[in-house]
C-alpha cells in the first residue's frame, strides 16, 4: 500500500447560489483545486463524488456521469458516493484507497450539493431521508428532533447547558467571518442564540447550520509522486469509517456517536497517533450539539466535558485544539454532500499555513470528522505535513 | 407513504408486534429479519410487546415533520419498553411543559396522518403518560 | 332468547369545552344555554384522535375487561356518523387493532346515533343462531357541529363496545329482550359530500325523537308485560341533558331512575356512542339482579329498546378495564381557539 497526498484542493462559495447550476459549481470546484495542483485534467485517473441527494434536490440521478461528462473528463471511472451527509467524507475515504492501492495513480474526490433550488420545506424533508423513514419520520420525528433528543439526554446526563451550545455557534459564526468563502460571515452572542426561534427543544434556529449550495474538490496522488505537483504535500496518515444503525432507538448510546469513536480509532491507528497529536480539527456540527458530543468521541476531552471545553475557548483559534476554523457546517455553509471535502481542504489549508487570518500557527497534523445522518455514518481522516 | 408499504407493517404498528430471538432471547422492535447479535444463529418468532415503557429522552417540537403541522409544538420521545427495545414515538395528550425523562407511558392507537384528502389514512402507535 | 352482555369498553377523549365558551363568541347567554340544553360542557377529540381510534380504545378497554381471546370474536360491527371513510369499513381497522383477524365478518353501520345499538341486535341474533361465539358492536362518534348552530353545544365525540354472548359464557347482564321502532322521518339528515347536517328544528323533537322513543319502549313492555317500577335504571339516547328527562317523565319513570346512565351534561351527545355510554355508565354501577331498560334513538328515524338483567358476579368483573366516569372525570378545557383548530376548521 502506497502513502497517499493531497496535491491541489478548491472549492466554490458556500451560500444561496441562485445563478449557480449544479453543473457549474461542480466545474468552477473542480477546475481552482486543477489550478492549485497545476495539473492538467488528462493527467486524472478517476473521480469519486461525494453527493446526498440530487434526486430530491434537482430531480437528477447518475450525476457521476454528469460530473465525468460536463468536466470534459469522460472516459474516466467515475463513481457517484453517498452516505448522506457523510456523502464528500467517504468519498474522499474512497478516492484515498484508490490510490493507496495503486489502481490509480492521480484521483479526484469531489463533493457538491444544490439544496437551493426546492423550497425549503423541501429540502429539510429530503434531509430527513438520511433518518429511518419508518421509525422516525413516520412517527413524527425531524431531523433536528433526532440530535434534540440527544441534547437533552446529554444535558440530563452531564450538565451540559444551552448556554454552552450557543458558545460553538458563537465560536464557529466568529471563525466564518475570517474565511471568504463561508456563507454567514457575522458575529452573534450567546444571547443572540439564545432568543432565536425554538426548532425543537432545546435546539433553536441559531444552533443549526443552514441551507447552503456549494462544491469542493481534493485531488490526490501517490506520495511518491506529488513532490512533482507541490511544495507542501499533505499526507493522509490515516482513514477510517464506521457505521451504526440507522435510527437513534437503535443505538447503545443516546449521548455519544460510536460511528466516531470507531472511525477515529482506526484513523488514528492508521497514522499512528493519538487524540492529543492533533492540532486542529473540522468536527461535523450540523447542530451546536454535535461538535460538543464530537470533541469526546474523537478523544479531545473526557466524555460530558464537551461543553465546559468549548466555554473555556479550547476550541478556539488559538485555544488548545481549534475545532472548526473554517466556521466549520454552522458558519460556512452545511452543502450536503460537498461539507466532508471542505473540511478536508480547509485542514489541508491550514497544513499549508494558507489559511489567512484563521490560522492555527504551526499546525502540523489535522482531523477532519463527517457524519452522515443522526450517527449511521462516520469517516475520519488524519491528515499531516508531508515535509 | 405508499399502500403496501404501510400495510405491511400494519401488525407492527397497531399492535407492537416485534421479534423474539429464540437463540438469545432478546426482543426486537422494529422488527428485523436477522438477530443482529446472533445472525445466522437466531431464531427470530413474531412477538407482541407489552404497551409500557418509560420516557428516556425528549423534545419539544416546533418545526413539525410533514403531517404533524397540525399539533405542533408537539412532544416526541425515546420510549424504552418494558420489554426492552426502545422506540421513537409522539408523546400525545401532554402538555409541552409537562414531559420529564423517566415519566411512565402506555403505547396507544392514534391517528398518524394521511396520504392527503383523498389518500390513505395511517394509523399508528403514540406514547401517553399514565 | 339466551343472550347477554359478556362485557364492555368505553373511551372518552379527555379534552373539554364548556358552554360558556362557545356562547361568548356567538353572543349567545351562557345560562340560557345551559338550562334549555342541561348541557355545561362536551368532548372534543385531539387532532390525532377519529372514529376509528375511539373504537379501537373502546374496543381494547372491553377485551381487556372480559379477558376473552380476541380471535373468538366472530363478528365486529361499528355504527358510526363520522366513520373515516365513505367506503373502508372502520370495523376493519377495529378488527386488525384488537387481533381479531381474519376469521371473522365484519361491516360498518349507519343510522344516526342509534348504529350502534343496531350492531347489538344483529351480534344477538348471530350468537343465539350460533353462527358465532361472541360479537362486537360499537357505537363510536366524533360528531361535527356546524359553527354557531345550535349543534355547536353539545356534538361530542366518544365511543363505547359491547361484547354480546351466550350466557353461558360468563355474561355480566343477561339482555332478555329487544323491540325496534322505524319509520322515515327525515328529522336529521347530512347529504354526500356535505359537512355538516341538517335538522328540522323543532320537528325534531314531537315527532321524531319522542315518537320513536316512547314508541320503542312502551313496545317493549308491552311485548315483555312489564312496567317502568319493574325497571332499576333507564337510560335513553342523549342529544342533550333534557330530552330523556321528559321522556323518561311521558313513559312514568322517575328522575332517580334516568340519574345513573345521565352523561350528556358532563361529555354531551356523544352520538353513536350515546345510549351505549349511558348503558355503560349504568353497567359500571348496577348491582345483581337489577332489570334496565335502554332506549336508543337514530334520526331518519327509528328507536331499539333492550331489556337486560344484572347478572351475579359482575362486580369482580366490571373493574377490569377504566370505567366510564374514569374517562368523564379526566378532563382537559380547551378554548374556543384550539377547539377550532383540534377540528381542523382552521387549517395553515
Amino acid at each position: 500500500m502506497r502513502d497517499v497526498a493531497v496535491i491541489g484542493v478548491g472549492l466554490t462559495k458556500f451560500g444561496e447560489l441562485w445563478d449557480v447550476s449544479f453543473r457549474q459549481m461542480m466545474m468552477e470546484a473542480g477546475a481552482r483545486a486543477i489550478e492549485d495542483a497545476e495539473i492538467d485534467g488528462k493527467q486524472i485517473d478517476a473521480m469519486y463524488v461525494g453527493n446526498m441527494s440530487s434526486g430530491q434536490f434537482i430531480r437528477q440521478e447518475h450525476i457521476s456521469s454528469i460530473v465525468a461528462d460536463h468536466a470534459g473528463l469522460v472516459p474516466i471511472p467515475s463513481t457517484r458516493v453517498e452516505g448522506a451527509c457523510a456523502s464528500g467524507g467517504l468519498a474522499l475515504r474512497q478516492a484515498v484507497i484508490a490510490v493507496a492501492s495503486g489502481i490509480h495513480d492521480i484521483v479526484v474526490a469531489g463533493g457538491i450539493e444544490k439544496m437551493t433550488d426546492v423550497l425549503s420545506g423541501e429540502a429539510t424533508g429530503a434531509l430527513a431521508t438520511a433518518a429511518d423513514q419508518e421509525w422516525e419520520v413516520f412517527v413524527g420525528a425531524t431531523f433536528p428532533g433526532l440530535y434534540a433528543l440527544m441534547a437533552r439526554r446529554h444535558m440530563y446526563e452531564y450538565g451540559t447547558t444551552e448556554e454552552q451550545m450557543a458558545m460553538v455557534a458563537v465560536k464557529n459564526h466568529h471563525n466564518a467571518c475570517f474565511n471568504t468563502c463561508a456563507q454567514y460571515k457575522m458575529e452573534i452572542t450567546v444571547e443572540d442564540v439564545l432568543k432565536s426561534p425554538v426548532v425543537t427543544s432545546p435546539i433553536k434556529l441559531l444552533d443549526c447550520s443552514p441551507i447552503t449550495d456549494g462544491a469542493a474538490c481534493v485531488i490526490l496522488a501517490p506520495m511518491e509522486k506529488a513532490r512533482k505537483f507541490t511544495d507542501i504535500p499533505i499526507v493522509v496518515a490515516g482513514t477510517g469509517q464506521a457505521s451504526d444503525t440507522i435510527s437513534l432507538h437503535g443505538r447503545s448510546s443516546l449521548t455519544s456517536l460510536r460511528a466516531t469513536t470507531e472511525a477515529a480509532q482506526t484513523a488514528y491507528k492508521m497514522a499512528r497517533v493519538k487524540p492529543d497529536d492533533i492540532d486542529l480539527a473540522e468536527v461535523h456540527d450540523c447542530f451546536t450539539i454535535a461538535e460538543i458530543m464530537a470533541i469526546e468521541d474523537l478523544g479531545f476531552c473526557r466524555k460530558g466535558e464537551g461543553g465546559k471545553v468549548t466555554e473555556q475557548g479550547e476550541t478556539a483559534i488559538g485555544g488548545r485544539i481549534p475545532v472548526n476554523t473554517s466556521g466549520g457546517l454552522k458558519g460556512k455553509g452545511h452543502p450536503v454532500g460537498a461539507t466532508g471535502i471542505a473540511q478536508a481542504v480547509e485542514i489541508v489549508l491550514q497544513l499549508r499555513g494558507e489559511a489567512g487570518k484563521r490560522q492555527s500557527d504551526g499546525a502540523e497534523v489535522g482531523l477532519a470528522h463527517n457524519v452522515g445522518g443522526s450517527g449511521g455514518t462516520a469517516v475520519v481522516h488524519v491528515l499531516r505535513r508531508g515535509d | 407513504m405508499a399502500v403496501p408499504r404501510f400495510w405491511r407493517e400494519i401488525p407492527n404498528r397497531y399492535n407492537l408486534v416485534g421479534m423474539r430471538c429464540g437463540n438469545c432471547n432478546k426482543v426486537l422492535f422494529p422488527p428485523r429479519y436477522i438477530c443482529p447479535y446472533c445472525r445466522r444463529m437466531g431464531k427470530l418468532e413474531p412477538y407482541r410487546l407489552k404497551r409500557r415503557g418509560k420516557v428516556i429522552t425528549y423534545t419539544v417540537v416546533h418545526a413539525a415533520a410533514d403531517g404533524f403541522e397540525d399539533q405542533a409544538p408537539y412532544v416526541l420521545a425515546i420510549v424504552e419498553l418494558d420489554d426492552g427495545p426502545r422506540l421513537t414515538a409522539q408523546v400525545t395528550d401532554c402538555n409541552t411543559n409537562e414531559i420529564k425523562i423517566g415519566d411512565e407511558v402506555e403505547i396507544v392507537f392514534r391517528r398518524m396522518g394521511e396520504e392527503g384528502q383523498d389518500g390513505v389514512i395511517h394509523y399508528g402507535f403514540k406514547a401517553r403518560r399514565v | 332468547m339466551d343472550v347477554g352482555i359478556v362485557g364492555y369498553g368505553v373511551y372518552i377523549p379527555r379534552y373539554r369545552i364548556r358552554v360558556e365558551e362557545i356562547a361568548k363568541v356567538w353572543g349567545d347567554d351562557p345560562e340560557n344555554v345551559k338550562r334549555g340544553l342541561l348541557i355545561e360542557e362536551k368532548s372534543v377529540p385531539a387532532p390525532d384522535e377519529d372514529t376509528a381510534t375511539i373504537a379501537v380504545e373502546a374496543a381494547r378497554n372491553a377485551v381487556k375487561q372480559t379477558g376473552i381471546d380476541p380471535q373468538d370474536i366472530g363478528a365486529i360491527y361499528v355504527g358510526s356518523e363520522s366513520h373515516p371513510y365513505a367506503v373502508k369499513p372502520t370495523a376493519t381497522i377495529v378488527a386488525e387493532a384488537i387481533e381479531a383477524t381474519p376469521d371473522l365478518t365484519a361491516a360498518d353501520y349507519e343510522f344516526a346515533c342509534k348504529a350502534g345499538t343496531v350492531g347489538i341486535q344483529t351480534c344477538m341474533g348471530a350468537v343465539e343462531a350460533g353462527m358465532i361465539k361472541y360479537g362486537m358492536a360499537i357505537g363510536s362518534d366524533t360528531a361535527q357541529g356546524a359553527p354557531g348552530d345550535a349543534l355547536e353545544y353539545t356534538a361530542a365525540a366518544g365511543g363505547c363496545a359491547f361484547i354480546v354472548g351466550r350466557n353461558e359464557n360468563k355474561s355480566l347482564a343477561t339482555i332478555d329482550d329487544t323491540y325496534s321502532y322505524t319509520t322515515d322521518t327525515p328529522d336529521f339528515w347530512r347529504r354526500e359530500m356535505r359537512s355538516y347536517p341538517k335538522h328540522g328544528g323543532r320537528f325534531t323533537g314531537k315527532p321524531a325523537y319522542f315518537k320513536h322513543v316512547l314508541a320503542a319502549a312502551n313496545g317493549l313492555l308491552r311485548k315483555l308485560q312489564l312496567t317502568p317500577q319493574d325497571f332499576a335504571h333507564v337510560v335513553f339516547h342523549q342529544p342533550n341533558g333534557k330530552f330523556p328527562l321528559l321522556a323518561a317523565k311521558e313513559l312514568g319513570f322517575s328522575n332517580e331512575q334516568v340519574k345513573l346512565g345521565l352523561m350528556a351534561p358532563k361529555i354531551g351527545n356523544t352520538y353513536s356512542g350515546s345510549t351505549m355510554i349511558g348503558l355503560a355508565a349504568i353497567l359500571d354501577q348496577a348491582k345483581p339482579g337489577e332489570r334496565i331498560l335502554a332506549v336508543s334513538y337514530g334520526s331518519g328515524a327509528g328507536s331499539d329498546a333492550f331489556s337486560i338483567v344484572v347478572r351475579d358476579g359482575i362486580e369482580d368483573k366490571r373493574d377490569a378495564a377504566p370505567k366510564v366516569l374514569d374517562y368523564v372525570d379526566q378532563r382537559v378545557l380547551i378554548d374556543y381557539a384550539t377547539y377550532v383548530k383540534f377540528r381542523k376548521l382552521l387549517v395553515k
